[in-house]
């Protein structure tokens, strides 16, 4: 598959305070034309900052220091902010977890949708409309002419979640990036979204990239998955083999903690707990936690090699 | 000898009333609308269902946080809601809650002892080095280290503030524990240690647990029955495995068959509910479930089903269950 969005050795800081806390580290994977990648982390591995990177959108006071991303011939990270206006939410697009806050409460919903159209299509107020009420009939908004009308308090989350996507597809991206879309709902309401996004994938070809914690919603959409923990990709591979033949202990630590249907007795414990960015032990960074953790481990940072084809781990197992 | 129930509610309503104000007369939301179930000695009873169904209010009604509209909650066969007060403050101590939020559950002013501690102000006759002695106990108990006696909350990472919550629930010997989504503010890698703990002291100290949770995997893992939950009725009440081998609600199984899993390309047969879950402002008229069942026929809309025993032990509020 040819990569459409190309991430290359990353590097984004927090200057605090506390001291300059690396959130992401060296990260770099790509996401191939019409992809859904999916990329899971706990909190603070650095999946949404690297997201946001993407679109140069880090908050304060993150910083991103190095690296390069690829994409359609350029380096998002250093062309002007002019063209990179352009680039944000016409070609890449982003959706976050809260569609209660993401959306403005003093704006009805075609105010919000139309915005996007006039400024980057310069279409004017009647075609934006009947392009905006289009989009909404594509992700399933019953009675869209009218919904159109309603603010945000109006509508249920799912509701919500799913304007949030069509504002997102309006201009056609050629990458979705969404940002835990379905954490904030419910399980019915989130089956029905992720069924959605997965047929507008499959129907406009746009690319998708799936942060999540839920290692389930990952396993049942994404085709590729990027593992990350403390700031650094640990793990990459097929869908399959990453639920299947796992080859990090933290990958494998984190499936065995998920209670399985037929799960009798006790659940296996990853030990201790996730380190902060600004204590970060020594060698592999998940040493302290790994129950394979050999001299090395602790004694210097692990190689990223190939397990099988396309399937690659930072670890000194396997070497 | 039969086991007793430690926990009896009957016809449990709730109704919140909002904006009774200058310009309406006031709406009210049926939070839970004659709700009964028993929890036995000893038993991890689950309660489940999608945000707003009402049983996060269950928890409050049935350690009496908050008093219900209608109906009765029963402790080992006393009604708590006619018991005076200082009968109640005492009873209070046997039903302790946890709660989701380990971040805003706990007062970040206090230390780990005044937190774990707070309770036993009220057992007189206590001396302090006997206070201090149960309370290192305790934390041993759950997993905190000595040294963490005299620290603040913001010390700590999320699952050893849970654990702080535990430990703050179970310094009174409680019988009963209301478990509100305990787990849900937790990362991945933490939560196994969680779960298996309040399997540990469940077993050790013989408690019976009322476990609110919207995470079907977890409740599977750590239940005895489970008890399904929509718009504030119960619509299925059947032990675990009656539940996940034959749910015979159409929301069950609707509910069931959304939760992904991490098996890569089985092949799901997923049964989707159209729309969104209604207000609870105005639940829809007969079944709550009609406007959304795949099921739904004439008399759905019209009449609301019994919640009755369909097979020893499997209750059910639908019209037309499915076939077992």
């Amino acid at each position: 598959m040819e990569a459409l969005l190309n991430i290359e050795n990353l590097e984004v800081s927090f200057h605090t305070r506390q001291g300059v806390a690396r959130a992401v580290c060296g990260v770099s994977y790509d996401i191939g034309q019409g992809e859904v990648l999916g990329v899971v982390g706990e909190s603070g591995s650095g999946k949404s900052v690297t997201a946001l990177s993407v679109l140069r959108l880090v908050p304060y006071p993150g910083r991103i220091t190095g690296g390069r991303i690829h994409y359609d011939g350029r380096d998002l990270l250093a062309i002007p902010e002019k063209q990179m206006r352009k680039v944000r939410g016409d070609r890449i697009s982003m959706i976050f977890q809260e569609p209660m806050i993401s959306l403005n409460p003093a704006f009805t919903i075609e105010n919000q949708l139309t915005e996007a159209l006039h400024s980057h299509r310069k279409m004017s107020q009647k075609e934006a409309r009947e392009r905006a009420t289009e989009m909404l009939a594509m992700v399933e908004i019953p009675d869209p002419a009218k919904r159109i009308k309603d603010y945000p308090h109006h509508l249920s989350g799912g509701m919500r979640q799913r304007v949030m996507i069509a504002e997102a597809l309006l201009l056609d991206p050629d990458v979705l990036l969404a940002d835990e879309p379905t954490t904030a709902l419910d399980v019915t309401v989130q089956a029905s979204v992720l069924d959605l996004m997965h047929r507008l994938n499959q129907r406009i070809g746009t690319a998708i990239m799936l942060i999540t914690h839920n290692l389930a919603v990952v396993a049942e959409s994404a085709q590729r998955v990027v593992v990350m923990y403390c700031g650094r990709v640990v793990e990459q591979g097929p869908v399959r083999e990453i639920f299947e033949e796992a080859a990090h202990p933290y990958t494998q630590g984190l499936l065995k903690s998920i209670p399985k249907p037929d799960g009798k007795g006790k659940l296996v414990e990853m030990a201790g707990i996730v380190p902060s960015l600004f204590d970060l032990p020594q060698g592999c960074l998940f040493n302290p936690r790994c129950p394979q953790s050999r001299p090395e481990c602790v004694q210097s940072p692990p190689p990223w090699r190939e397990v099988r084809p396309g399937h690659h781990a930072l670890c000194w197992l396997n070497a | 000898m039969s086991v007793q129930a430690i926990l009896k509610v009957e016809d449990l309503t709730k109704h919140f009333a909002l904006g009774r104000s200058m310009l309406s007369s006031g709406d009210v939301i049926k939070a839970v609308d004659g709700v009964s179930f028993s929890l036995m000695q000893g038993e991890t009873l689950s309660l489940v269902g999608e945000s707003g169904c009402g049983k996060s209010t269950i928890g409050r009604l049935v350690l009496r946080l908050i008093p219900p509209t209608r109906g009765a909650v029963f402790y080992q066969d006393q009604d708590i809601g006619q018991l005076p007060p200082e009968r109640m403050r005492k009873l209070r101590s046997e039903m302790q809650i946890i709660f989701q939020d380990p971040w805003s559950s706990l007062n970040p002013r206090m230390t780990v002892k005044e937190i774990i501690g707070e309770g036993l102000r009220r057992e007189t006759g206590l001396s302090s080095s006997e206070r201090k002695k149960r309370i290192l106990r305790m934390m041993e108990t759950v997993g905190l280290r000595p040294e963490h006696y005299d620290r603040h909350p913001h010390e700590f990472s999320g699952g050893q503030r849970q654990r702080l919550g535990i430990a703050r629930a179970l310094i009174m010997r409680p019988k009963l524990v209301v478990a509100d989504e305990p787990l849900s503010a937790l990362d991945v890698s933490v939560q196994a240690q969680v779960v298996n703990l309040l399997a540990r002291l469940k077993r050790d100290l013989g408690l019976s647990y009322l476990f609110i949770s919207h995470d079907l995997a977890v409740v599977e893992h750590i239940s005895d029955r489970i008890a399904v939950m929509y718009l504030g009725k119960l619509m299925e009440l059947a032990s675990k495995h009656q539940l996940f081998s034959q749910p015979r609600h159409p929301y069950t199984q609707a509910l069931f068959s959304a939760a992904p899993t991490t098996e890569v390309g089985r092949e799901k047969k997923r049964i989707l509910l159209s729309g969104d879950v209604p207000s609870p402002l105005n639940p829809p008229s007969g079944c709550r479930l009609h406007t959304r069942c795949p099921q739904a026929q004439e008399d759905c809309r019209r009449l609301e089903p019994e919640f009755k025993l369909l097979s020893p032990g499997h209750w059910v509020a639908c019209h037309h269950p499915l076939a077992s």
